[in-house]
């Protein structure tokens, strides 16, 4: 490893740091804002970093680690995002609890255990990434450890984790045993001539059962709803935003390297998890009345869409995937704000009834929150509806014509619980319920800043589709 | 650049009038009036201007047109254009947006601003429709429309307003997501044969196609079209919607959002897929026929008399579709008229039903009788209207009928017995409306205020076009003539493509 090999490796060293420089500033002076600005500074540096790095792209660092444009690219979705939520959290926090500084930390691990993931190029990494991640999300999602659900939440989402992981684990074993080697470029020469064996296929089983899990798609969604439930509001955003979008990008690595994807059996695999989640998420969410939940199940069934998009097997289809992962994590980042902003001191806005008649109190909130929805179920003007068109055409390259159709009448279904939360809040609510609004605390900036560039990339996606073009694993 | 800054006056008046909504109502009903009026203004002069110069030798008769690279990844113009048809259909927009904003006036008293946001947008939206010549752009002003008008229905609506408006979202969506995929197969199909990735219209025009996939695409258009047209089996959210509507959203669904569907067919299906559409055409046309009686009887049945001229929608729209798919000249000469004459007759009809709720609170016709004794003047724009609608020989609707029934009879004589019978349906739902209406004895010892002023500047202009379309329609005919004669030339001209 020289110089330069380190060089390349500056936004993971950033990250790492400035989680140590807080956690070392919190234990000498607690103050709320200084962790904030901290954390900020260090993101923010490490998203500059970026454009340093670029320069030396691709680059193979150690056999651990490949930094490459995708995952630059990812890197770069990831520490805004983790900005964003960072924000965020700061408003919530303030309200809810006393301990506060040590969230900022956990949210750094965990991002840094995303980068891991998106760069990873052999078994050990991905691994240690996705475990970092994991660790630091349990503690995240039960950080309000004084109420039921924030814990209910932890021990469910370690549970299942958990022996998720135990799954990928021996997934891998088995192709280790077979194939001898654990570099992903390796194995991408080697699979091809394997796929008739039954270790191997075995093994792909296993590793597609554990990333199943991680990313919430049917029929591995059990915890997906309770966790989001349960868990802060900024966190949940965390949660269905970085890190199920580090795990899509990294399973698009591995398989798109492979060519794995294109094996009988696994691409029959992945169409039925994809009509799975996008048919029982979209019907599930009509039964819910909590805003949490709604949003739960609409992320299954979002993946579902990805999933659509990633059997396409295309260049077309890794730049939908690229694109989509953008649109959606300013979507539910977006919704999670807006539940984190309203949430009072005892409890998260998470019933139907604390939006009714939103748009008659706060017009401003209950704008940006219809843009979401209305992005999430694929209106034109948001970023939302190219999204999804760009999944279709993706979709209509390949000839997937069932996949697409069903995609169709999903997206269907899905209208009627994002219109029917959009339209309580534009309902009339006859007795005004007086509770002091809580203060949104920079939050709101988030928001408005989201709404636009979801318009903005909605109306004018030329910049980004440029961005996204250079973005192709391997 | 003159397209593009109508769609822009009504998307910046809608904001204007929600920002001035917050300090007073009426301050933005006023922008809203102006922003529409001024469009209404620049579309006559350029309907003036375009009169006589109209080149008939050149290969696209654009009157106007503007092309901007949008996305170029993709291969997306931004790409207005206008003609014959779409002025036309334009002007209609603006007509009716005045009369929506003037319709108003007094009914929709919460959020003044908001609403007015809304119903420009969707006015926005439907010239976007009209005037978008790229495939993408296109959808993308399709589906703008619908979101804006979900809200006027569910937020200003009546009792059943949430049911109503989500059917209406839900049926509009589904059908546009199909037209969605159609667009993208095509796209590609385009590529491969081609070679060249674009949604431009112009460019797609004579794409060969095999028979079984055109038959495909050609489905997921007419789809789209059929459920915004209505076509009957797929016009079921049509009269919830119209009746659960403000007055203005019923204005507009049924004077223009109805006619993007006939647009459509129109300007994409019968051109792009010319072969597809013929051997479908048989179908489409049976299915226009029962349409054509179904809504004619189902309308006499209604008591709800906002229903019952919805009803009347599904019958006039069943016309133009049998009169689209027989593709001549005659018929699609009808065809226009009659979609010209419906918006006009169909929103003043609403506009009247409208300030008869305003002043009775109820929309039964067993709750009104005699009205002519209070509200003379309501009671004789209603007789005139109901005349219209039923096809009086002198007024433009029967102009429009006609020429259909002219056409179609080249095409199968049974067909337009059949249809013709329609037409006699209709004088039984117009009479009982007026008859059950104004007639009679005033038994409920109604009171009520004339039709004012603002009711009669909306009403006026609508009665004069009718007459004029009625008696004299031929500077009509000469402004959509050429554009349809082009559109007839490029359905040839991808035939001979196709079999070649």
């Amino acid at each position: 490893m020289n110089g330069s090999d380190l060089f390349s490796l500056l936004p993971l060293v950033l990250i790492a740091g400035t989680s140590i420089l807080v956690m070392l500033a919190i234990a000498t002076w607690r103050k709320h804002w200084l962790t904030l600005c901290m954390t900020l500074v260090g993101i923010a540096a490490a998203f500059g970093s970026l454009w340093l790095v670029a320069p030396l792209a691709p680059r193979r660092v150690t056999p651990l680690l490949i930094l490459d444009h995708y995952a630059l690219f990812y890197f770069g979705l990831i520490t805004a995002a983790t900005f964003a939520i960072a924000i965020l959290c700061y408003g919530y926090l303030q309200r809810h609890t006393e301990t506060r500084e040590e969230l900022y930390v956990l949210l750094l691990v965990a991002a840094l255990g995303s980068m891991v993931l998106v760069a990873s190029s052999h078994f050990v990494s991905f691994f240690l990434g996705l475990e970092i991640l994991s660790v630091a999300l349990y503690a995240m999602s039960a950080y309000l450890h004084t109420r039921s659900r924030p814990l209910e939440a932890g021990i469910k989402y370690l549970i299942l984790a958990g022996s998720s992981s135990a799954f990928l684990l021996f997934g891998m074993a088995l192709i280790y045993a077979q194939l001898g080697t654990m570099d992903l470029f390796r194995l991408a020469t080697l699979l091809p001539d394997a796929q008739n064996s039954p270790l191997v296929l075995g093994g792909l089983a296993f590793i597609v059962t554990g990333i199943g899990f991680k990313l919430g798609v049917v029929p591995f969604h059990l915890w997906a709803p309770d966790v989001y439930e349960g868990a802060p509001a900024p966190v949940t955003a965390f949660l269905a935003t970085v890190s199920k979008g580090a795990i899509f990008a990294l399973l698009l690595r591995y398989f798109y390297s492979s060519g794995a994807q294109h094996f009988r059996p696994v691409f029959v695999l992945f169409a039925i998890i994809a009509i799975a989640s996008m048919l029982i998420g979209n019907l599930l969410a009509l039964l819910q009345n909590n805003i949490k939940r709604i949003l739960a199940y609409s992320s299954i069934a979002h993946m579902g869409y990805l999933i659509v998009a990633f059997e396409a097997s295309s260049a077309t289809a890794s730049e939908a995937v690229a694109f989509y992962l953008v649109a959606y994590f300013i979507t539910t980042i977006g919704a999670f704000g807006v539940v984190t902003v309203l949430s009072e001191e005892e409890r998260d806005a998470d019933t139907l009834e604390d939006y009714a008649g939103l748009f008659w109190r706060r017009p401003m909130l209950a704008g940006i929150f219809t843009l979401m929805l209305l992005s999430l179920a694929g209106i034109p003007v948001t970023a939302g509806f190219l999204a999804k068109f760009y999944v279709i055409a993706a979709g209509a390259s390949a000839g997937i014509w069932a996949l697409i159709l069903i995609l169709v009448i999903s997206s269907v279904i899905g209208l009627f619980y994002y219109l029917r939360v959009v339209i309580t809040m534009f309902a009339q609510v006859r007795e005004e319920k007086l509770h002091a609004e809580p203060h949104a605390m920079g939050g709101n900036y988030v928001l408005v800043g989201l709404a636009i560039l979801l318009v903005w990339l909605g109306v004018y996606p030329g910049p980004l589709l440029n961005v996204v073009r250079r973005v192709l694993p391997m | 650049m003159i397209l593009l800054s109508m769609i822009v006056i009504l998307l910046v008046g809608g904001l204007l009038a929600w920002g001035a909504g917050h300090r007073s109502a009426l301050a933005s009903r006023w922008i809203s009036l102006i922003a529409v009026s001024t469009d209404f203004v620049i579309g006559f002069i350029v309907w003036i201007r375009s009169a006589g110069h109209v080149d008939v030798l050149q290969q696209q008769a654009w009157l106007r047109e503007l092309n901007w690279i949008w996305i170029p990844q993709f291969g997306v113009h931004f790409h207005l254009a206008l003609d014959g048809l779409s002025l036309l259909l334009l002007m209609l927009t603006f007509l009716l947006g005045v009369t929506s904003v003037l319709a108003s006036w007094t009914e929709i008293q919460d959020a003044v601003g908001f609403f007015h946001l809304n119903l420009l947008w969707v006015l926005a939206g439907i010239a976007g429709v009209f005037l978008a010549m790229d495939l993408f752009l296109f959808y993308f002003a399709w589906e703008l429309m619908l979101v804006p008008m979900y809200f006027l229905i569910a937020i200003w609506g009546h009792e059943r307003r949430v049911y109503a408006a989500a059917k209406f979202f839900i049926f509009t969506q589904l059908s546009g997501l199909l037209m969605l995929i159609a667009i993208l197969a095509f796209y590609f199909a385009h590529h491969t044969a081609t070679g060249i990735y674009t949604f431009e219209y112009t460019d797609l025009l004579g794409t060969p196609l095999s028979p079984h996939v055109a038959v495909w695409i050609m489905l997921g258009f007419f789809v789209a079209f059929a459920v915004k047209l209505p076509m009957f089996p797929l016009h079921t959210w049509l009269p919830d919607a119209h009746t659960e509507a403000p007055t203005a959203g019923s204005v507009v669904l049924a004077g223009l959002l109805l006619k993007t569907g006939a647009y459509g067919l129109l300007r994409f299906v019968m051109p792009l897929f010319p072969a597809a559409a013929r051997t479908f055409a048989p179908v489409a046309m049976i299915l226009a026929v029962v349409g054509i009686l179904y809504g004619a009887i189902l309308a006499f049945a209604q008591t709800d008399l906002k229903r019952l001229v919805a009803y009347t929608s599904v019958s006039h729209l069943g016309f133009v579709l049998l009169g689209i798919f027989a593709w001549n000249k005659l018929a699609l000469q009808g065809a226009v008229i009659t979609i010209i004459c419906h918006g006009v007759s169909t929103g003043a009809l609403f506009v009247l039903v409208g300030a008869l709720q305003e002043r009775l609170h109820t929309r039964e016709l067993g709750r009104m009788s005699g009205l002519w004794e209070t509200v003379p003047r309501l009671g004789g724009a209603g007789l005139f209207f109901a005349l219209a609608s039923m096809g009086l020989p002198g007024l433009g609707d029967f102009v429009g009928e006609f020429m259909i029934l002219l056409g179609v009879y080249q095409k199968s004589r049974v067909l337009t017995a059949v249809a013709a019978v329609g037409i006699l349906a209709s004088t039984f739902y117009a009479l009982k409306f007026v008859q059950y209406a104004f007639h009679g004895p005033n038994d409920h010892h109604w009171a009520l205020p004339d039709l004012g002023v603002r009711e009669a500047i909306i009403v006026t202009p609508m009665i004069v076009i009718l007459l004029w379309l009625g008696l004299y329609p031929q500077p009509v005919f000469n402004t959509f003539n050429p554009a349809m004669e082009t559109l007839q030339q490029h359905a040839g001209q991808t035939m001979q493509a196709r079999r070649r």
